[in-house]
């Protein structure tokens, strides 16, 4: 087994080039980059392209265009990158292109606290473009999960041809721990299929995907389009069917995108829902009030959308209190209140520091 | 001797949007025939295009790998396709607006960077699309749907902008020009590093109802006598040049 010291920029750079990403392009922004750094020099090692772009607006489009090349390709930014690159990731979910961005969340708003820690991109990630498109959002606790989520990032974007968004933080990009690298890794490659309608799919709703240069004659347009790409702008029946896709083909696939994990909740009255850094702190609260004896328990998001309504529903027929601690102002806390009855607690800092474990041992205290 | 370019288009696809005497048809033509003539393999080439008229010369019309992207992005999009494949050769061809307007940073850096792609601007001096817009090109002094009083301000160098910002070729011609700028788009092609056309395509429907030339026709003369070849020009006063567009290339195999 080979295992490194390095921190969650770093080891986001070596995930992703496990698995398989050769095209990076970006803009420098506090608190991720490190990335873009450490990718420039690891991409001249092992062949990849790197490109430092004018905008956050020219880095995304740019890996839009690269993944129709055929590259497995990403970005990463902060708050105020996200928001310019919001026009791309609704053209990536339109035109169906995988691509990765990693998010490492800084207080906002606007330029707010550009080296402290915030989460108050939550619901930006799902609803930062114009219109209906579904994306999914994944969200690491550790150095050893930004590392292992990119490989999956890269593989939901190749499999459901959609733009998957790494919503981390600065806790976890600047936090220095032991990772493992796997020995073994699952790696999926986008579906190729020669002549086949590059937007018209089968029962999954993900089409298969070729790219420039591979004599297909390709049609790839942000307009409203047909199976094949061409544009249908005035037609409701393309229009309906079009949007209905790109939000099944996620939507009906949930129970196999979303990954979670649960703590001590058998028997627990209250649980913890948490995710990211703070889950850390919940843990280290759950863990602490156990020794105690108090039923308490925690379960940790580790894919933030599509949402886990139907985990949450589960959770809310077993206990009676939901504690939600979050570094925003209760942006999950809220989407759970969508599908549950229970007393929603929502814990809310935004001070631009981590939430400290004493503090959410004695709130959850208050609630036992 | 004309050829059958046919075999370049989609011919399922809904007939051109392009309004009656409006210069990019010539365009989309002229760009088929240069590659024609280069004996360039289509299916080897990728076109990039914006958001706006000039948007639909390749997409949907050309036969081949088409990028219709986000509005002045074009030139972004086409970075990432050729730095990732640099065997494509990329074309992006789009409007004023879309390029130098809300995609000047892109042109600029793309120039800068001198990456091997051809950007045709195809410039009809305002906002077509959307019924007539004053665009970063637009004359002083010429009326549009937001200067009614006439444009105040002056409209951009764009041969002077993207030489200077380091890209290897750039020309300017009209679409009423069009065995010279058939000529410049062949040895656009051919270049290796940045290259820049700014191709005039006059737009009847728009600046030039509202320019007091009633007809396609006036529109078209209009820009004839309006542009004229720098050889020509060398033979003319000041006075005369005052109000001329010159064409030919400006900036050549920079190194």
């Amino acid at each position: 087994m080979v295992s490194c010291y390095i921190s969650g920029n770093e080891a986001i750079v070596e995930g992703a080039i496990a698995a398989g990403c050769r095209y990076y392009a970006g803009y420098p922004i506090t608190p991720a980059t490190e990335i873009m750094e450490r990718i420039s020099v690891r991409f001249a090692e092992i062949g990849g392209v790197f490109m430092q772009m004018e905008d956050e607006i020219a880095s995304i489009c740019s890996v839009i265009g690269a993944s129709w090349a055929g590259a497995k390709a990403m970005t990463a930014t902060s708050g105020p990158g996200f928001s310019l690159m919001q026009e791309g990731v609704g053209y990536a979910a339109m035109t169906e292109t995988p691509i990765v961005i990693v998010d490492i969340q800084r207080a906002g708003p606007a330029t707010g606290q550009s080296s402290r820690v915030g989460g108050g991109d939550i619901m930006q990630a799902k609803w930062g473009s114009q219109g209906d498109y579904q994306v999914i959002a994944i969200s690491p606790w550790s150095v050893q999960e930004m590392y292992d989520q990119m490989i999956s990032a890269f593989n939901l974007a190749e499999r459901y041809r959609v733009p998957v968004i790494l919503l981390s933080d600065e806790a976890v990009a600047h936090v220095r721990e032991r990772m493992e690298v796997r020995e073994k890794i699952v790696i999926f490659n986008r579906r190729k299929e020669r002549r086949a309608a590059p937007f018209g799919a089968g029962d999954d709703g993900v089409p298969p995907m070729p790219a420039f240069g591979e004599g297909e004659k390709l049609l790839v347009t942000g307009s409203t389009h047909n199976d094949y790409g061409l544009r249908k702008t005035d037609d409701p029946q393309v229009q309906a069917k079009l949007t209905a896709r790109l939000h099944n083909k996620i939507m009906n696939k949930r129970k196999e995108i979303i990954e979670y994990e649960n703590y001590y909740i058998e028997d627990a009255n209250v649980v913890v829902i948490s995710y990211g850094f703070t889950a850390r702190s919940s843990l280290f609260a759950v863990e602490r009030l156990r020794e105690e004896g108090k039923k308490v328990g925690m379960t940790r998001l580790k894919t933030i959308w599509p949402f886990a309504d139907r985990l949450i529903r589960d959770i809310d027929s077993k206990v009676k209190k939901i504690f939600v601690p979050e570094m925003n102002m209760g942006q999950i806390a809220g989407e759970i209140m969508k599908y549950s009855c229970s007393d929603i607690i929502s814990y809310s800092q935004t001070n631009g520091e981590i939430i400290h474990p004493n503090t959410l041992t004695e709130e959850l205290r208050r609630l036992l | 001797m004309a050829r059958d370019l046919k075999q370049f288009l989609r011919l399922e696809v809904p007939p051109m949007p392009f309004c009656p005497g409006c210069g990019h048809k010539i365009l989309l033509r002229l760009i088929l025939t240069a590659i024609d003539e280069l004996k360039i393999n289509i299916d080897e080439m990728l076109f990039v295009s914006g958001i706006g008229c000039a948007g639909w010369i390749p997409s949907p019309h050309y036969d081949a790998d088409t990028l219709h992207t986000l509005h002045g992005r074009a030139i972004a999009f086409a970075t990432g396709a050729k730095m990732f494949n640099p065997k494509l050769q990329v074309l992006v061809i789009s409007g004023d607006g879309d390029i130098a307007d809300i995609g000047g940073n892109h042109l600029i850096h793309a120039a800068r960077r001198n990456i091997d792609i051809t950007v045709i601007c195809a410039n009809n001096m305002n906002y077509g699309m959307t019924g007539g817009q004053v665009c970063s090109t637009t004359p002083k002094g010429a009326f549009t749907r937001t200067t009614t009083k006439g444009n105040p301000y002056c409209p951009f160098d764009l041969l002077k902008l993207v030489d200077v910002a380091g890209a290897t070729y750039v020309a300017r011609y009209s679409v009423l020009q069009p065995l010279a700028l058939k000529g410049s788009l062949k040895k656009a092609l051919q270049i290796k590093g940045f290259s820049f056309i700014e191709v005039i395509s006059p737009c009847p429907a728009q600046f030039g109802r509202l320019n007091q030339l009633d007809t396609p026709r006036d529109t078209l003369e209009f820009f004839k006598d309006k542009c004229i070849m720098k050889e020509d020009a060398k033979a003319l006063s000041p006075e005369e040049l005052k109000d001329k567009i010159i064409t030919g290339e400006f900036s050549n195999e920079r190194n």
